[in-house]
């Protein structure tokens, strides 16, 4: 945190007291490394995903949590022989470690897919790839989410 | 009445990669927020988009709820033969939202 | 007040005094992949509402089963640069009317309808397809004759401290344009995006909607919807906006 920013805590929280108002709605806990890790090897298996051939563009510094883009490209030729079959994002520190699978075929012609993901806080993102011969390629992004001053409960 | 948008060209070569882009109006509400008095705000997702070209689907979405509200997809596909595109968003209900585009292959 | 105000200035790092000249929209604050967001029509979620307020245009309403389309036609043309003129002293009455309020007031006298609830889905809709097709075009909005009285109390309402933060519009949005407000830029309050898709709703919201957020912020009392007072300040806002592009439906945090 920037120097200038410490300053006394009363203070601050008076001058921002009415702002925080919605973020004083208790936030469900997140997801358990271990919901993380089952939610991962109910796709895999026991095969462990190897890096690369996935790539996975977000910004590392996300001003609102509730949408944030998401695009997700994965190096493959997508023929009938080696295509991309499944797409995942997941989210550790979410409520549900899921956030959304993208289901390909070689009629796709390019393995690129878009979207917008909500996160409830600063974390790794993981994205990973499944291709038809059974590998599964990924990526992951530390996406710092922060918030925004003028929240207002509706 | 819920609002679609389909963003995709008229017309394409056959052979042509075309994108796609699509959004519907849905909260997409979690199921893990409480109202202002503390009740439970109950789950309302859109789970599955799903989308056919001429017949054959060529695109699947698995949604959960930490997917943006009104939900944004974009993704592409190989222009093949004059045909329909049916895209059919279903939420946990089951009940379906269904857009039609046809896309002319020359 | 003091500490609060401390505080506040505190907070924000960064020094730009912000002048007429520098006004820019708070697009320009938004990081750049949701600026892209926004400019791009087929992401951008607030062109749905556009989209409902396209069907609305031409969907019969009220006891004469008229729709706006009968008297109005092409709304791509008819409705060009009305939203960028607004609000405006209606010349039956004499009030003032925002865009929502001239909608509304169709509705009733027009078509023998009923008035649609402000920040409901369908009054959103149409006041964002009708503010839409002004995209582009600079505001200009008449704060002479009639409209003069409207225009300085808006001002008048821009300047006063307020709440129990005791802090005027113009202490963040003329003073401390562009410095940091916890995750934030201070903006220079120009109304040109709206009614604007808010990520913090995850919905469109009108003008009305930010304005009592900002009330709230300030902890002052959040008006209603389309009272006297927030059209008034509406008006201030747009005349202070004068020259700047309509962007409806602008992206915000």
């Amino acid at each position: 945190m920037d120097k200038t920013q410490l300053i006394d805590r009363r203070d601050a929280l008076r001058a921002t007291g009415a702002i925080v108002l919605a973020s004083l709605v208790p936030l469900p806990a997140a997801a358990s490394p271990e919901a993380m890790t089952a939610a991962m090897q109910k796709i895999l298996g026991t095969a462990t995903p190897k890096p690369g051939r996935i790539k996975l563009d977000i910004t590392p510094l996300a001003e609102n949590g509730n949408s944030v883009p998401v695009t997700v490209t994965v190096d493959s030729p997508m023929t009938q022989a080696d295509h991309v079959k499944t797409i995942y994002l997941f989210s550790p520190e979410n409520p549900a470690p899921d956030v959304v699978r993208f289901h390909l075929t070689p009629r796709a012609g390019r393995a690129r897919v878009q979207t917008s993901v909500r996160l409830a806080t600063t974390q790794r993102v993981q994205a990973i790839a499944v291709m038809s011969d059974g590998s599964a390629w990924s990526d992951s992004a530390e996406v710092i989410v922060t918030l925004s001053a003028c929240l207002d409960a509706g | 009445m819920r609002t679609a948008r389909i963003a995709m060209p008229k017309t394409a070569r056959k052979g042509d990669i075309v994108e796609i882009k699509t959004l519907i109006i849905h909260p997409m509400e979690t199921g893990f927020r409480r109202d202002d008095v503390g009740r439970p705000v109950p789950r309302d997702i859109i789970g599955l988009f799903t989308v056919t070209y001429a017949g054959t689907e060529v695109f699947r979405m698995d949604l959960f709820p930490g997917v943006a509200a009104n939900p944004f997809a974009a993704f592409t596909t190989i222009a093949t033969e004059t045909g329909e595109f049916v895209f059919t968003w279903t939420d946990d209900k089951g009940v379906a939202h269904v857009e039609k585009m046809t896309l002319t292959v020359s | 007040m003091r500490s609060a105000l401390l505080a506040l200035v505190v907070l924000m790092a960064g020094a730009i005094a912000a002048t007429a000249e520098t006004r820019t929209s708070a697009r320009e604050l938004l990081p750049p992949e949701l600026q892209a967001q926004q400019a791009d029509d087929d992401a951008n979620p607030g062109m749905l509402w556009v989209t409902s307020g396209q069907q609305l245009w031409s969907m019969p309403a009220g006891a004469n089963a008229k729709s706006c389309s009968e008297c109005h036609g092409d709304a791509t043309t008819s409705m060009r640069g009305i939203a960028a003129r607004y609000p405006a002293i209606d010349a039956k009455s004499g009030r003032l009317m925002n865009l929502e309020q001239r909608i509304n007031n169709c509705r009733t006298a027009n078509m023998a309808a009923a008035a649609l609830p402000y920040e409901g889905e369908d009054l959103l809709a149409l006041t964002a397809y009708v503010a839409h097709q002004s995209r582009g075009l600079p505001v200009s909005v008449r704060i002479d004759n009639a409209a003069a009285p409207h225009f300085e109390a808006g001002r008048r309402f821009y300047f006063e401290r307020q709440g129990q933060l005791n802090v005027s519009c113009s202490q963040c949005h003329d003073d401390n344009v562009g410095r940091r407000l916890r995750g934030d830029r201070i903006s220079s309050g120009l109304p040109t995006a709206w009614p604007a898709y808010r990520l913090d709703w995850q919905k469109m919201g009108s003008l009305h909607r930010r304005l009592r957020a900002c009330s709230l912020g300030v902890r002052a009392e959040q008006l209603d919807f389309g009272s006297p007072e927030y059209v008034n300040l509406e008006l201030y806002l747009a005349g202070r906006a004068d020259g700047h592009l309509v962007e409806t439906p602008g992206l915000r945090k």
